[in-house]
């Protein structure tokens, strides 16, 4: 039995003046799946995981998320909805503490805590990433990887449906890197959809389902990691034209 | 409530009884300097429940304010004085809620600009409106209501911010205002609507302005535009709430006490100057204090905190 789709990218464009960044992208995501989305860069990641969010809208084309069409509501309903994200750049609230960082996810997403029903959910996130023991400590005080903790647990902290992750390995050493792929892994097996975008190739093979590769803002392939790694169109995009 | 927070509150309810027997001292000149004071804090902790987390500098207070005076003074022939309170606390919220969809959605110095030119433009159409409709340039607002009925009006209102700013503060709503403040695009991705909350504190603003537009318009006697929309109250506003601390309830009041008491003095002595004066008193909040007197106090605790933590 074919599992559930939750999240559809229908026939999406995305153009910003004469640019297009995202053309044509059809994909779907079905519940409980790794989905990777690779490409070289330039290749309109990123923004395929703007649209999703909300963060922008699609020039043509829709997004569902189980029935509902979610590409005309704002970033806001989207997050209540139940999609959680990470930024590429990442981007914690300097003027607030660890656990406060981590509050905004539980207090104003998905799931709406309050009080103190809220603080303990926070605290468990932020358990699960590693970082309890900072919990009152000044942002500003956080290395790179740790401000990219806190704002996982922020994510998880709406708990989420579905988990968006813009390059959430990269820039982690090699011990980091397993730790990293372990936990999100453990996301996977506790149920929740995750859609990454990466460039991290072992994190790619061990964790995802399946991958959509992009190029030029278009599909090129879309499968297995092993099948799509494999492509020959995948291979130039990545490599150019002498190595395919 | 915690045990600290009843304490805090026992408090402050204390100091507003102590304040509240000021005109019992039989002395006029520190009657007139507690009205100013008052009424300052009423308008700069206003201000900064909204400015204080958003970082939104609005110049739009003498606008409420002086929609406030107006509303008394062209009301007072017919309505009572309590109706016209409450009513200029309603035009106050109206004014600010139009300003606030119109503008909210611009970011840094264009809302500043336009606030700034919001009480400009209210002032030139009363004007317009006086000078073609009425045949006279000001109001007479002619009340029995005395100095110290005044004050009285503006510790009450002082109390309604205290109260309201610390709900605020308790509330989802203040805290989803300190994420705006911090990062809009992570305050719209984590679920909250920026814009509402934003409109809803702006609101609170717009209202407290009006009325205290509306209790000092007896004292006036005599109101015209240039006096109750100047925008010199805008400025004093603002560089009192940042001399205080915009980030803190109590912040403003650190700011308001001095700077009243000095004001007096400097519009006596050079009364000439005083925009200048304004102006370099701005730009030396800004430069050296950018945190206010408050924010001062708590780097330095936190630093002899540090201190004395690694002795």
């Amino acid at each position: 039995m074919p599992e559930k789709t939750v999240l559809e990218v229908q026939g999406v464009s995305k153009r910003f003046g004469g640019l297009v960044a995202v053309d044509g992208l059809s994909f779907a995501v079905r519940e409980n799946e790794v989905m990777g989305l690779i490409g070289p860069n330039g290749s309109g990641k990123t923004t395929v995981i703007n649209l999703v969010s909300g963060a922008l809208r699609p020039s043509e084309g829709e997004i569902y998320l189980d029935e509902d069409m979610i590409s005309e509501r704002p970033a806001r309903a989207i997050a209540r909805a139940g999609v959680a994200r990470t930024f590429q750049l990442v981007r914690v609230l300097p003027s607030l503490t660890v656990l406060e960082n981590v509050l905004a996810g539980a207090v104003f997403g998905h799931k709406r805590l309050w009080g103190r029903a809220a603080r303990k959910f926070a605290l468990r996130q932020l358990e699960r990433v590693g970082m309890a023991h900072a919990a009152h400590a000044p942002t500003a005080s956080l290395t790179y990887i740790d401000e990219k903790r806190i704002e996982l647990a922020r994510a998880l902290a709406s708990d989420p449906r579905i988990l968006l992750l813009d390059e959430w390995l990269a820039g982690l050493n090699p011990t980091e890197l397993q730790v990293g792929i372990a936990l999100i892994r453990s996301l996977r097996e506790e149920g929740r959809t995750i859609v990454l975008v990466e460039h991290v190739m072992d994190a790619i093979r061990s964790l995802c389902d399946r991958c959509v590769v992009m190029n030029g803002g278009a599909k090129i392939a879309e499968g297995t990691p092993q099948e799509t790694l494999a492509d020959r169109e995948v291979i130039r995009a990545y490599l150019g034209e002498q190595n395919a | 409530m915690t045990r600290r927070e009843a304490g805090y509150f026992v408090l402050v309810a204390a100091a507003f009884a102590v304040l509240a027997c000021l005109p019992f001292a039989g002395q006029s000149y520190l009657l007139t300097l507690g009205v100013g004071i008052a009424m300052y804090t009423v308008l700069a902790t206003s201000w900064a429940l909204f400015s204080g987390p958003t970082h939104y500098i609005s110049l739009a207070t003498a606008a409420f304010y002086g929609i406030g005076a107006y509303v008394v003074a062209g009301g007072i022939g017919t309505l009572p004085y309590p109706a016209l309170l409450a009513l200029a606390g309603v035009a106050g919220a109206v004014a600010a809620a139009l300003v606030g969809l119109a503008t909210l959605r611009l970011s840094g110095v264009y809302f500043v600009i336009f606030t700034l030119g919001l009480a400009e433009l209210i002032r030139q159409i009363v004007t317009w409106v006086q000078n073609n409709f009425t045949g006279s340039r000001g109001m007479y607002v002619l009340t029995d209501i005395t100095e110290q009925g005044i004050y009285w009006q503006l510790l009450a209102l002082a109390a309604a911010v205290y109260l309201i700013g610390w709900q605020v503060a308790r509330s989802r709503l203040g805290f989803a205002l300190r994420i705006i403040g911090n990062d809009e695009v992570v305050a719209a991705h984590v679920g909250i609507h920026s814009a509402a909350a934003k409109l809803a504190l702006f609101v609170v603003c717009g209202v407290f302005a009006a009325m205290v537009g509306a209790i000092m318009a007896p004292r006036f006697t005599y109101i015209e535009p240039s006096i109750v929309f100047t925008p010199e109250l805008s400025f004093q506003v603002v560089i009192m709430a940042l001399l205080g601390g915009a980030h803190r309830l109590w912040g403003p009041l650190v700011g308001v006490i001095p700077f009243t008491i000095l004001w007096e003095l400097i519009a006596a002595r050079f009364p000439g100057q005083t925009i200048l004066l304004l102006g370099i008193a701005f730009l030396l909040i800004v430069y050296l204090i950018p945190n206010g007197v408050v924010g001062r106090i708590e780097s330095a605790l936190r630093a002899t905190g540090r201190k004395t933590s690694h002795a």
